[in-house]
This record gives structure tokens, C-alpha cells and sequence, in this order.
């Protein structure tokens, strides 16, 4: 099918406001917590992670405090230990993992496709409760003895050394990681089996193919840590001598069996960040998204390259030579494919009317960032400089420009993006730029001096430093602070959207995919039936109205061929 | 299943044959009856020393076994392409994991073994 | 959960699905998925034993004495035989025979339930034997075949004449020792020799078995337990699932139209077979 007609007018405009949507058609605890609906779910999600991280930011403070100056502040060295774990095991699995697919993904995945719900509202719900339960781990891992192993449980001091609650927290990554695997799941199928009519695989959404690859990665990629994790308990608790050297084990292979998940793990982070940035990008440069196909398909080369290069972190923990070898090589060619989206990003701009809105100041600030955290990644490939870097702050640095400046940035913006689909509000566009702007600059202050003290030799992990570093680290920490006020008048502007906020139309941006045809927010079924699908980065298909102060569907358009 | 349902939903998946295919009952009975003569087969090849041949043998004879129940058990011989796919697809990522991380450990599996004599040499007090 | 059925006249499809083909398609997509993500589970495991196997081969020749051929044997039929059923019932609810459905999910169940019975069995004697997984690990005589159940399984490391050196040989030579002494052994059997009547068969704490071997003979029953046990719990799961759908199917729940629960749990089960395919020549039957 490549030519859809659509009716030729519709002098009716479309519905935009319902007063039975998703959010209001049913009360009471249980209508939520019992709930099968995505978009309901999604909601529950965007809760839970935003407190999670807000929890990993307070961490994140803290730490930032107390390297403000040499010396010891107001923590000692083993304190430091377990705030820094615990900043970065929240942040990873119960905030960055799930973040975009489960919590913005939940609610815009099925809308984009037309379709009512996911494929296996129960799965979906079961993962939801499942992030709970593994969250819950992580709260009573806080109020047993804390974790101090960092994020990564580097056998054998996890297994043998630390008297902090290692089980608590694996059980809890466990059930996080089975959280994340059905999610991926559901997904996946829902992509396969769910697509409205004239919904070719061409057709689909860019966010759908991030949404894809990332599926991929979670479904390969997850179960290993789960088994990993698994082994860490048995071992821990029995001592069957896998992973500590002192029972006849080998650490190295706990370091293989970890990051033949958590090399993915930084994919299925940036996928979807990726993917959000795409539809961004294309919505407000009011222009056709340019080189689809490439970007498409480098999100599906992405999921699988990523399964080659996990040996990269293991340069120096005495990996054999011939293995760096294969790994540094196989880690070059993984740059090509984000290299690829970030080049037509680009050119997608090029000549677009872009629009500075806030969603599209997150975008903008993404692939900047990214780009700075991706090259950075190359010089972390390199055999050679690995061994001078690793394990100082040029890698903490590298992976904050990814993770923060990649990651966060989109979800934020995603989080703009959707927000008066979500909600049906809209919030200050003025104070959404303030923020947007406040939180780059705060972040690249934060975060950039730790290249400089990195490549100096500032090692990372440590919790005291000495003078020659005392400005890097007080610029570091100024950083964190603008950064944080930036993210507190976010906050501040999204909830106050929920009480002052005008009424959302229902394609308040111009994009052309298939979610913003219902109204904002949409009814609990989502579409009567569904809608025909046709390109969804055709932008003339949709133009502006001032009444309804949205984008309606242009009378008389017919879409283009593709 | 009405054509036009089935194009709708089909149109990645390709061809949609068999789906509820019903399997006879000697082709049922006939694979049972094979895997158990497999089993039996590889239990007395074990008993025969076959030196370096042993593990090959049992792992062909496995392998043979798996390839059954996936195909005429598990449908797959008769099911869409892409549920295949998606399981060689796995075994082939499980493939790498097992051979990358194998090919480290044989290279610095000398390293352990002498630290590993050492150590017992302290140990028995020599 | 009023939204989970919309359509009337069909009891058991989800609002969301255009029909039952609809829904029986995406479910069976969905349980290909789940299969690949226990494959990738289990990934790690034989990772483990693949690494710890071709590192000390003679490691696990040894350790693998102390299994019960007989006994895995016998559970490999046991399991055969249940897919066997599983597979047989899915024909029966295609077709639409109710009893045939129930007397099949049954037999499943049941040898599900004797698996569990022999695997107890096999661990108890296990424990008995001292041969626990990680720090417990204390093997008593007899754990590895010995005396107590004749000798067909047990490995000589050394012939007697070596015997006597061994005090002073360095522990280096140790594995080469191990090595020729088990071709030698290899070579006695192939004369038609299965060992009755030798002296020097490795008892469990045989002075000339490689002290490196011996240290190690745990790790083998690490993976062991760890392998086995995982399964294990596979089959447990496997109980629940199948007994919950039996009593859907005595509700008379599935229609050759709606059968896919029946389908779907039977693909998982016959992947919990796969998987002791390979673990039983794997774990049992090294020479
Ligand atoms: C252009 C692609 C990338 C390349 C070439 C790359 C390369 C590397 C290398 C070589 C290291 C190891 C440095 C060391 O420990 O010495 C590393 C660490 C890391 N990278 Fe990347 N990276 C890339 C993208 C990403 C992305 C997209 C993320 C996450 C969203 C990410 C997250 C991380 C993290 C978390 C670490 C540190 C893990 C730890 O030790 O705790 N990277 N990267
Ligand atoms: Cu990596």
C-alpha cells in the first residue's frame, strides 16, 4: 500500500478535549493500582522513576559536597563508598533503564501505533510491580547496611570482603532486570503485531525503531545479568567457586558475564534517548525527517553491534591481549552507526524552520552532549590511553556526557513533548526554556572540568583528592548546583502546568505521527478504530489553527508517496 | 482465519502457513519414539571410551535430539519463519558470549595454573 | 478487570484484538520471545561450565563419577515422555478432545512430579555423601563411586608402580600424571577390562588424585547444583503452569479456536526439555 487517501475535507475539526479521558473515567486507589491500561501504567512508572530520581540526585549532592574541598567534610571514606554506590546502582537500574521505555514509552508506544493497548496488559502491569518490588529492595538494601561495592558488584570484594547487603540489592537488580526483559517484551510484540493498516515497517515511527532495537537488547542482553546476579548469591551465600578467586574462581569471569550485560545496558540507555531525539527533531524543524531509512536501520545495528564490545571495560583488569585487541577494534565500529543519526539530525535541521521550544532545546542540548560523551568513548577505546584513563574521572566524565547529556536530556525533552498528551496541560513555555537552558549550562560546568582533572590523573572513587585538583572540583560542584536549580524549576513548571496550566489541543507541536490524532489526554481506548497510517514525518499534512490553538489536519492534503 | 484479517497483521511476517497446523499422531510418536532410542544410543556410546571422540559424539547425539523436539514438537518446522529466526538468532548470541569469554580465559589459563601450583607448593609446605 | 474482555460472544478475547487469530499470533510471538530470553538465562551457566570444563578437563572426568548415570537416564525418559504429552496436547485441544486434553496435561504433570522425585533422591544421596554445592563441600568416602556401587564409574589415577613415587613427585607433574594414568586406564577397559578386581581405583580421598584436581572437584558441584537446580525450579514452574490450565481445561475453557494457552505452555515446556538434553550428556555422561 503506498498511496493512502485520506478524506479529502474534514470540515469538522477533530475532537480535542474529552471529558471522560484515561485520567478521570475511573477513581479510587485500586482503578490505578489494578489497572491494565498502558497509559495508566506509564503514569505509575513516571512517578516511581521520578522519585528515584530525585533519590540518586540527593546521592549525587551529597557527593559533590563533600569533594568541594581536599580533606574529609562531613562523611568519612566509607560513607563516601556507599553514597557513591548507591548514586549510581539508583540512577542506572531503577531510573535510566526503565526511564524512556517504561515510563514515556508505556504511554506513547500504543497511541503511536493506533492500537488500544500494549499486547499483554497484565505482562505490563506484572513489570510495573515487578520495578516495585525491585525498588523496594533497594530501599530496605538502604536501610540494612547500604551497598558500597559501586554499581558494578566486582567480585570477589561483593562475595567475600564487604559486610554491606549485597543480597538485598542483587535481588533487587534481579527483579528490576526481569522488569525491564517483560517490558521489552511487550514491546516488541506490540511493534510486530499491532501496527494500524498502511503501517509498513517504513512507516514506522523512528521512535518505534528505537523502541525496537532496544526491545532486542533488553530480551538478549538482561537474562545474562539476571543468571549473573544469580551466580553473585549462590556464591555469596554458598561459595560454589565461580567468581572468587580464593574458592578456585576467577573474578575476570564475573567481569565477562557483568558487562556482557552492561555493554548493551549503555544501549538500551541511549536507544530510546536516540529515538525521542528523532521525533524532536523532526517536529520542530517543521520538515521531513531527513535519511529515515538510515536512522532507522542504525538503531537495529546499534542493538546488535552491541553485544561485541563489552570487553572494552576489562582493558586493564587483566584481560589476555589478543581479547583487548578484538574488543578495541569491534568498539571503533560501534561509534559509526550513533555517528550516523547524529549526521542526519543535522541534516534534518538544515533549512527546517526550527523551533526553540523547550522539547527542542532538550533535543538540541542532547546532541551536543552526546556527541562530546561519544568521541570521548573513542579515546576510552584506545588501548593505549585506556590504560592512562581508565578509572579516572575522564571515564566518569564520559559516561555523565552519555548518560546525563544523552539519556536525561531526551528524557526530559520527551517528557516536554508529551507532557500536554499525557496530561492535557500546557505548561510555561517561558520558565520550560529557563530550565532547559539553566540545567546545560549547569550540566557542561558539572561535568566538564572532569575531563580536564581526568587526563590529570584525579582518580575516580575516591573520596579525598589533593589541592592541584581543588578548583576542577569546586567548578564540578558549582556545576551541580545550577544544574540542580535548573531541574528544580523543571519540576516546578511541569506541576504547576497540572493545576494553572491551560488545556492541551491535541497536536499542540505540529508533529505528524499517529498519537497526537487523539485528543489530549486520550480517552481511556485510545482510538474507536484505527487510524490509517500513512508517513509520519509528512509535516504538511498538518497545519495550524489558530482557534483551537493546535495543529489540525490540512484540508484537502494528501499525503505524499513514499 | 479471514484473509483479510490475516493481511492486516501480516504484513512484516510474510507468508502465514500452518499456523494451527495439527500434527499427526505417528509423526508424534514416531519422534518420541527416535529421541528415546537417541537417549539410550548416547548412554552406551558413553560406556565405550572414545577418547577426544566422547564429547563431540554426546554433543552431536544432543544436538540431533534438540533439533527434533524444536522442529516437530515445538512446531517450528512448520511455524513462521521468524519464530526460527528468533531462536537460532539467540543461540548465535549465545554462541559469541561463550567464545569470546573462552578465548580470554585460554589465553591467561597459564597464569592461573602456575599461581595455582605455587599455592598448593606453599601449602603442602614444600 | 472489566476492560481485559470485550467481545461477548468470545469469552476469552482481550478487547484489544482484532480476533482470536489476532491474539493467538501475538501470544505465540510473545512466547518465542520469552523462550529466547531463558535461553540467554541459561546462557551463563553452561558459559560457567564451558569455561571451567575446557580449563580442567580432568576435573570434571573425575567429579562426574559421583552422578548417577542410571538415575539421569531414567529422568531423561521421564521428561521425553512428558513432552511427548505436551505435544500430544496441543493436537487434542486443537481438535477439540476435552478428555484427551486432560488425561495428556495429566501424565504431563505427573511426570513433571516424578522428575522432581528422582532429582530428590539424586540430591539427598548427594548430601549424604558430603557432596554439597560451595563451602559444605566435604566428600565422605564413597562419594565418588568407590566401594559402595561397584566400580564401573570410578577412575584409576595411577598405576602402583607410580604410586609409590608420588610422595616425591613435584605437584607440577601432577597433571600430566593424572592424564597418562587415565589413557592408561582407557586402555585397560578397551581390552575388554572394566576394572573389577583392581586395587588402585581413586577412593574419595585417594593421596595420587592431583591435589589441583582436588581443589577444584567443588566447582564442579557448584555448577552442578546451580544447573541442575535452576532446572529444577524450571520443572516447578512448569507444574504450576500446566496444573492451572488442566483445571481450565476441565472447565472446558479451550476450543480448537482458543487453545493457545495450552500452545504456548507446551512450547515452554518443551524448552525445559531441551535444555536437560544437553545437561544430561553434559553433566553425567563424561568419560
Ligand atoms: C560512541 C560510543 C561509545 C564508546 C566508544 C564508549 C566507550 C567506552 C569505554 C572504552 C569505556 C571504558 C572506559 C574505562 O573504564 O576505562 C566506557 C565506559 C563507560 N561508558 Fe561508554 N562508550 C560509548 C557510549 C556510551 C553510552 C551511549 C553510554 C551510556 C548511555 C556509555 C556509558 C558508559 C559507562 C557507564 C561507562 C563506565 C562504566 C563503569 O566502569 O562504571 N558509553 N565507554
Ligand atoms: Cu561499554
Amino acid at each position: 500500500m503506498t498511496q493512502v487517501d485520506i478524506p479529502v475535507e474534514s470540515p469538522v475539526r477533530p475532537v480535542q478535549h474529552l471529558d471522560k479521558n484515561f485520567i478521570n473515567h475511573s477513581k479510587g486507589f485500586l482503578s490505578w493500582a489494578l489497572t491494565l491500561d498502558h497509559k495508566r501504567i506509564g503514569l505509575m512508572y513516571l512517578v516511581g522513576i521520578s522519585l528515584s530520581f530525585f533519590l540518586g540526585g540527593l546521592f549525587a549532592l551529597a557527593i559533590r559536597l563533600e569533594l568541594f574541598s581536599p580533606g574529609m567534610q562531613f562523611m568519612d571514606a566509607a560513607t563516601y563508598n556507599q553514597v557513591f554506590t548507591l548514586h549510581g546502582a539508583v540512577m542506572v537500574f531503577l531510573f535510566i533503564i526503565p526511564g524512556i521505555p517504561a515510563a514515556l514509552g508505556n504511554v506513547v508506544l500504543p497511541l503511536m501505533l493506533g492500537a488500544k493497548d500494549v499486547a499483554f496488559p497484565r505482562l505490563n502491569l506484572c513489570s510495573y510491580y515487578l520495578w516495585l518490588s525491585g525498588a523496594a529492595f533497594f530501599i530496605w538494601t538502604l536501610f540494612s547496611n547500604g551497598l558500597d561495592t559501586g554499581w558494578t558488584f566486582y567480585t570477589p570484594y561483593s562475595t567475600s570482603y564487604t559486610d554491606t547487603s549485597v543480597i538485598q540489592a542483587t535481588a533487587g537488580v534481579f527483579m528490576l532486570g526481569f522488569s525491564s526483559i517483560f517490558t521489552g517484551l511487550n514491546f516488541l510484540v506490540t511493534i510486530h503485531k499491532m501496527r494500524p493498516p498502511g503501517m509498513t515497517w517504513h512507516k514506522l515511527p523512528l521512535f518505534l525503531w528505537g523502541m525496537y532495537g532496544t526491545a532486542i537488547m533488553q530480551l538478549l542482553a538482561t537474562p545474562v545479568l539476571g543468571i549473573t546476579l544469580l551466580l553473585l548469591i549462590m556464591e555469596t551465600t554458598l561459595g560454589i567457586g565461580i567468581f572468587d578467586p580464593q574458592k578456585g574462581g576467577d573474578p575476570v569471569l564475573y567481569q565477562h558475564f557483568f558487562w556482557f550485560y552492561s555493554h548493551p545496558a549503555v544501549y538500551i540507555m541511549i536507544l530510546p534517548a536516540m529515538a525521542v531525539v528523532s521525533e524532536i527533531i523532526a517536529a520542530f524543524s517543521r520538515k521531513h525527517i531527513f535519511g529515515y531509512r538510515m536512522i532507522a536501520y542504525s538503531s537495529v545495528s546499534i542493538a546488535l553491534l552491541s553485544f561485541l564490545v563489552w570487553g572494552h571495560h576489562m582493558f586493564v583488569s587483566s584481560e589476555s591481549t589478543l581479547a583487548t585487541l578484538i574488543f578495541s577494534a569491534i568498539t571503533f565500529t560501534i561509534a559509526i552507526p550513533s555517528a550516523i543519526k547524529v549526521f542526519n539530525w543535522l541534516a534534518t535541521l538544515y533549512k527546517g524552520s526550527v523551533q526553540l521550544d523547550t522539547p527542542m532545546l532538550y533535543a538540541l542540548g542532547f546532541m551536543w552532549l552526546f556527541t562530546i560523551g561519544g568521541l570521548t568513548g573513542l579515546f576510552l577505546a584506545v588501548l593505549s590511553t585506556d590504560v592512562v584513563l581508565h578509572d579516572t574521572y575522564f571515564v566518569v566524565a564520559h559516561f555523565h556526557y552519555v548518560m546525563v547529556g544523552g539519556t536525561l536530556f531526551a528524557f526530559l525533552g520527551g517528557l516536554h513533548y508529551w507532557w500536554p498528551k499525557m496530561t492535557g496541560k500546557m505548561y510555561s513555555e517561558t520558565s520550560g526554556r529557563i530550565a532547559a537552558v539553566t540545567a546545560f549550562i549547569g550540566f557542561n560546568l558539572a561535568f566538564f572540568p572532569q575531563f580536564i582533572m581526568g587526563s590529570r590523573g584525579m582518580p575516580r572513587r575516591y573520596a579525598d583528592y589533593t589541592a592541584d585538583f581543588e578548583l576542577y572540583h569546586r567548578l564540578s560542584t558549582t556545576g551541580t548546583l545550577i544544574l540542580g536549580v535548573g531541574l528544580a524549576l523543571l519540576a516546578y513548571t511541569l506541576l504547576r502546568s497540572l493545576f494553572g496550566g491551560k488545556k492541551a489541543p491535541a497536536n499542540p507541536w505540529g508533529s505528524a505521527t499517529i498519537e497526537w490524532e487523539c485528543p489530549s489526554p486520550p480517552p481511556h481506548h485510545n482510538f474507536d478504530h484505527p487510524p490509517l497510517a500513512t508517513d509520519p514525518y509528512d509535516m504538511e499534512r498538518v497545519e495550524w489553527d489558530e482557534e483551537v490553538q493546535g495543529y489540525v489536519p490540512a484540508v484537502g492534503h494528501r499525503p505524499t508517496a513514499h | 482465519m479471514t484473509a483479510a484479517a490475516s493481511t492486516e497483521h501480516d504484513h512484516a511476517e510474510g507468508h502465514d502457513h500452518g499456523d494451527h497446523h495439527v500434527l499427526p499422531l505417528w509423526l508424534l510418536i514416531g519422534t518420541w519414539l527416535a529421541l528415546m532410542g537417541l537417549t539410550i544410543f548416547t548412554v552406551t556410546a558413553s560406556t565405550f571410551h572414545l577418547g577426544a571422540f566422547d564429547l563431540p559424539v554426546a554433543m552431536g547425539i544432543a544436538t540431533i535430539k534438540a533439533t527434533l523436539v524444536m522442529l516437530i514438537f515445538m512446531h517450528l518446522g512448520f511455524d513462521k519463519s521468524f519464530h526460527s529466526l528468533l531462536i537460532y538468532g539467540s543461540f548465535l548470541f549465545v554462541f559469541l558470549f561463550i567464545s569470546f569469554v573462552w578465548i580470554d580465559r585460554g589465553q591467561y589459563q597459564v597464569d592461573i595454573n602456575e599461581k595455582e601450583q605455587q599455592e598448593i607448593a606453599i601449602d603442602l609446605g614444600q | 478487570m472489566s476492560d481485559a474482555h470485550g467481545h461477548g460472544d468470545k469469552p476469552f478475547l482481550a478487547h484489544h484484538f482484532e480476533d482470536e487469530d489476532h491474539q493467538f499470533d501475538s501470544g505465540k510471538l510473545g512466547i518465542w520471545a520469552f523462550l529466547v530470553t531463558e535461553i540467554l538465562f541459561f546462557s551463563g551457566l553452561f558459559c560457567a561450565y564451558v569455561i571451567y570444563r575446557a580449563m580442567h578437563p580432568e576435573v570434571f572426568t573425575f567429579a562426574s563419577n559421583a552422578l548417577d548415570t542410571q538415575m539421569g537416564a531414567i529422568n531423561t525418559g521421564v521428561l521425553i515422555f512428558s513432552s511427548l504429552t505436551a505435544a500430544w496436547a496441543v493436537r487434542n485441544a486443537q481438535l477439540g478432545q476435552k478428555t484427551g486434553l486432560i488425561v495428556n496435561l495429566s501424565i504431563t504433570i505427573l511426570c513433571a512430579f516424578g522428575f522432581m522425585g528422582i532429582k530428590y533422591l539424586e540430591y539427598s544421596h548427594k548430601f549424604h555423601l558430603g557432596l554439597f554445592p560451595g563451602d559444605k563441600y566435604e566428600a565422605k568416602e564413597g562419594a565418588y563411586g568407590d566401594e559402595s556401587k561397584g566400580n564401573a564409574n570410578t577412575v584409576a589415577f595411577t598405576s602402583p608402580e607410580e604410586e609409590e613415587s608420588a610422595e616425591e613427585t613435584e605437584p607440577g607433574v601432577a597433571f600430566s600424571r593424572g592424564d597418562t594414568a587415565e589413557a592408561e586406564l582407557a586402555e585397560q577397559e578397551a581390552h575388554g577390562d572394566d576394572g573389577h578386581g583392581h586395587e588402585e581405583l581413586a577412593p574419595w580421598n585417594d593421596p595420587n588424585v592431583p591435589e589441583a584436581t582436588k581443589r577444584k572437584l567443588k566447582i564442579f558441584f557448584g555448577i552442578y547444583f546451580c544447573m541442575t537446580g535452576l532446572h529444577g525450579i524450571h520443572v516447578l514452574i512448569g507444574i504450576l503452569v500446566l496444573g492451572w490450565l488442566l483445571t481450565r481445561a476441565i472447565r472446558g475453557h479451550f476450543t480448537p479456536t482458543y487453545y493457545g494457552p495450552i500452545d504456548f505452555a507446551a512450547l515452554y515446556w518443551h524448552l525445559v526439555d531441551l535444555i536437560w538434553i544437553y545437561l544430561f550428556p553434559l553433566l553425567y555422561l563424561i568419560n
